[in-house]
């Protein structure tokens, strides 16, 4: 499932495209055709609808969009969507950087597995991630009886939505470095310590600086994913206002109560982050072919 | 191979020449840490991703063979899944066409702006779910900028499964996309000149020489694509209408069925689709080995 979002790799340079007197060119009519279809398609299913989400957004003007993001709710439900994602994204990215150690940098029996299972959470409905945890730890769940009795909250609290956050952008980071790592080969490492560097040493002297715009490309996904998550957080939320909301929970509840304006303009902020992580995108893939 | 200067490098250096069999079958390596990071994986792993999974199926073996049947056998659960199934395999199909011509154009022609709809098609990959749906619905919907056109012709797309299929194509297309252009980047000049050069037509080329090369990696972007869709919920809630029977996806019944206390029914039609999605996922792992053998990139 590598494609899955794309490994951040110096891209191939394109070749110039065949001149009118290649044969390998089209005809004109051909040609004109195949650019026209493509253009159109993109702009109707890509651009028209962020475009949409902007002009909705501020269709009452610069003073309501502004009123709907100074809401407390929608204060509150940005406030849950940062910690939330700073702690799904740290783990993740501690998660990542070990994982990616162990599975690039050595040769062991059963790594083809690992990594498959590592990349299970991309195929699973993000509903299925939520459910997961519901079943475990939901009144009727699994663990529900244990945690009553002792007074803890997972489902429908801050515990519930990190865990189906973790869950959905488990792959994100690991993903990201584990080609890169593998391509790198040991060469730099087995120099480093013979030289009498300790491991901790070697990795962060060595290992990261030759993938650190991997690192940051994968950071930058999984943040953009733990952001905007839905599916997941919306099973186990209880969508309690203020409380348990994230932002994309809240633009839900704001839709369906027919406040398309406000709902729009806490949209807009999360289609800014994603428009943030494409430009992001192409100035570090640009970055690592110049390296 | 380099001197070993420290004793933790020469204790393995010595042991690398020995048949001494090592946990895991792992090859032996002067750099450190192997234990300790696989350990931390295989925990992390099992406490997020599989021990979670595996309650699913837990709770799923709690039914008797009977009741899972009732349950996936209803009709309003067969409906579902044959809605969220059949329009994923429209929507991949469609995107499989549109995604290698746009593929085709991003790679092989000159237009204006062609760098930033290169970047553009990542935008279903960037863009949270729910915002997308808000956005899918409020375009085609009968006041909205494409639904009040396509009104005039007497097409509703928003709360129709129509509209179901719009948000599916969204969401499969950069999985085509980019599974194909750079098996496109890669393709040799050479061989298609030979083509010319025997005479072959630009129309033979594209089918029998292109085509063959490029079809592993169409049908590994079909693949991911549909896997994507049949689970989308997030950009396919708000546009669908969600009528029971009518335009209720999968995803869209295991929320119901939680609402209503019901895990049970909720579980067996997650076990359904979670299988599903296993193998899809072999299928492509499949696919994509075909792919590099083809290539030559194996």
């Amino acid at each position: 499932m590598s494609v899955a979002l794309g490994t951040l790799q110096p891209r191939k340079q394109r070749e110039a495209p065949p001149d009118a007197h290649d044969v390998r060119q089209e005809r004109r009519l051909v040609r004109w055709l195949i650019t026209t279809f493509a253009v159109l398609f993109l702009v109707l299913f890509l651009v028209l609808p962020l475009a949409t989400v902007f002009a909705q957004a501020f269709a009452r003007g610069f003073d309501a969009y502004v009123k709907a993001l100074v809401e407390p709710d929608a204060l509150a439900a940005i406030r849950l969507t940062l910690l939330v994602a700073a702690i799904a994204v740290a783990l993740n990215l501690v998660f990542g950087m070990i994982a990616a150690w162990a599975i690039a940098k050595f040769e062991f029996a059963g790594k083809t597995i690992l990594v498959t299972l590592i990349d299970l959470p991309f195929s699973v409905s993000p509903v299925i991630s939520g459910l997961v945890f519901v079943l475990l730890f939901g009144a009727q769940g699994f663990f529900g009886a244990d945690l009553q009795s002792h007074d803890i909250q997972i489902i429908f609290a801050l515990p519930g939505l990190v865990l189906a956050t973790l869950l959905v952008t488990f792959p994100f980071v690991a993903r990201e470095l584990i080609p890169l790592m593998q391509e790198q080969g040991t060469q730099d490492e087995e120099a480093a310590i013979s030289l009498g560097a300790s491991g901790l040493q070697t990795f962060f002297r060595v290992t990261l600086p030759n993938v650190k715009w991997a690192l940051l490309y994968g950071v930058l996904l999984c943040n953009a994913r733990a952001m905007g998550e839905f599916g997941a957080v919306a099973v186990v939320s209880g969508h309690v206002r203020g409380e348990t909301t994230t932002m994309p929970l809240y633009v839900e509840i704001l839709y369906n109560e027919y406040k398309s304006t406000a709902a729009f303009a806490v949209a807009s902020l999360l289609a800014l982050l994603a428009l943030v992580t494409l430009i992001a995108k192409a100035l570090l893939e640009q970055r690592a072919a110049t390296e | 191979m380099t001197v070993l200067t420290n004793t933790r490098g020469r204790e393995l250096q010595g042991r690398a020449g020995s048949t001494i069999r090592r946990p895991f079958g792992r090859r032996p390596s002067v750099v450190p840490g192997f234990g300790i990071t696989l350990g931390l994986t295989l925990t992390w792993l099992a406490l997020i991703v599989l021990i979670p999974l595996a309650g699913l199926f837990l709770k799923t073996a709690t039914l008797s063979p009977e009741q899972f049947w009732a349950i996936i056998s209803s009709r309003r659960t067969l409906n579902a899944l044959q809605l969220s199934f059949g329009l994923s395999l429209v929507a991949a199909a469609i995107n499989l066409v549109a995604g290698a011509i746009v593929s085709w154009a991003l790679v092989r022609y000159e237009f204006p702006g062609r760098r930033i709809f290169d970047a553009i098609v990542d935008i279903p990959f960037a863009l949270p779910t729910a915002v997308a749906g808000i956005a899918l619905t409020s375009l085609f919907a009968e006041n909205g900028w494409l639904g009040s056109i396509l009104a005039l012709a007497g097409i509703k797309v928003s709360f129709t499964p129509l509209g179901i299929l719009v948000a599916l194509i969204f969401i499969g297309l950069p999985f085509v996309v980019r599974t194909v252009q750079p098996v496109l980047l890669d393709l040799e000049a050479e061989v298609e000149e030979a083509a010319a050069t025997l005479g072959a037509t630009r129309w033979q080329t594209v089918t029998k020489v292109i085509l063959p090369a490029v079809l592993p990696a169409l049908l590994t972007g079909f693949a991911l694509a549909f896997a994507r869709s049949v689970g989308e919920y997030g950009s396919v809630i708000f546009i669908a209408g969600n009528l029971p029977n009518v335009s209720e996806i999968a995803p869209l019944l295991i929320v119901i069925r939680l609402e209503e206390f019901k895990y049970a029914d909720a579980t067996a039609i997650a076990v359904v689709m979670l299988i599903a999605s296993f193998l899809i996922l072999l299928a492509v792992n499949r696919l994509q080995r075909w792919s590099e053998l083809r290539s030559g990139r194996l």
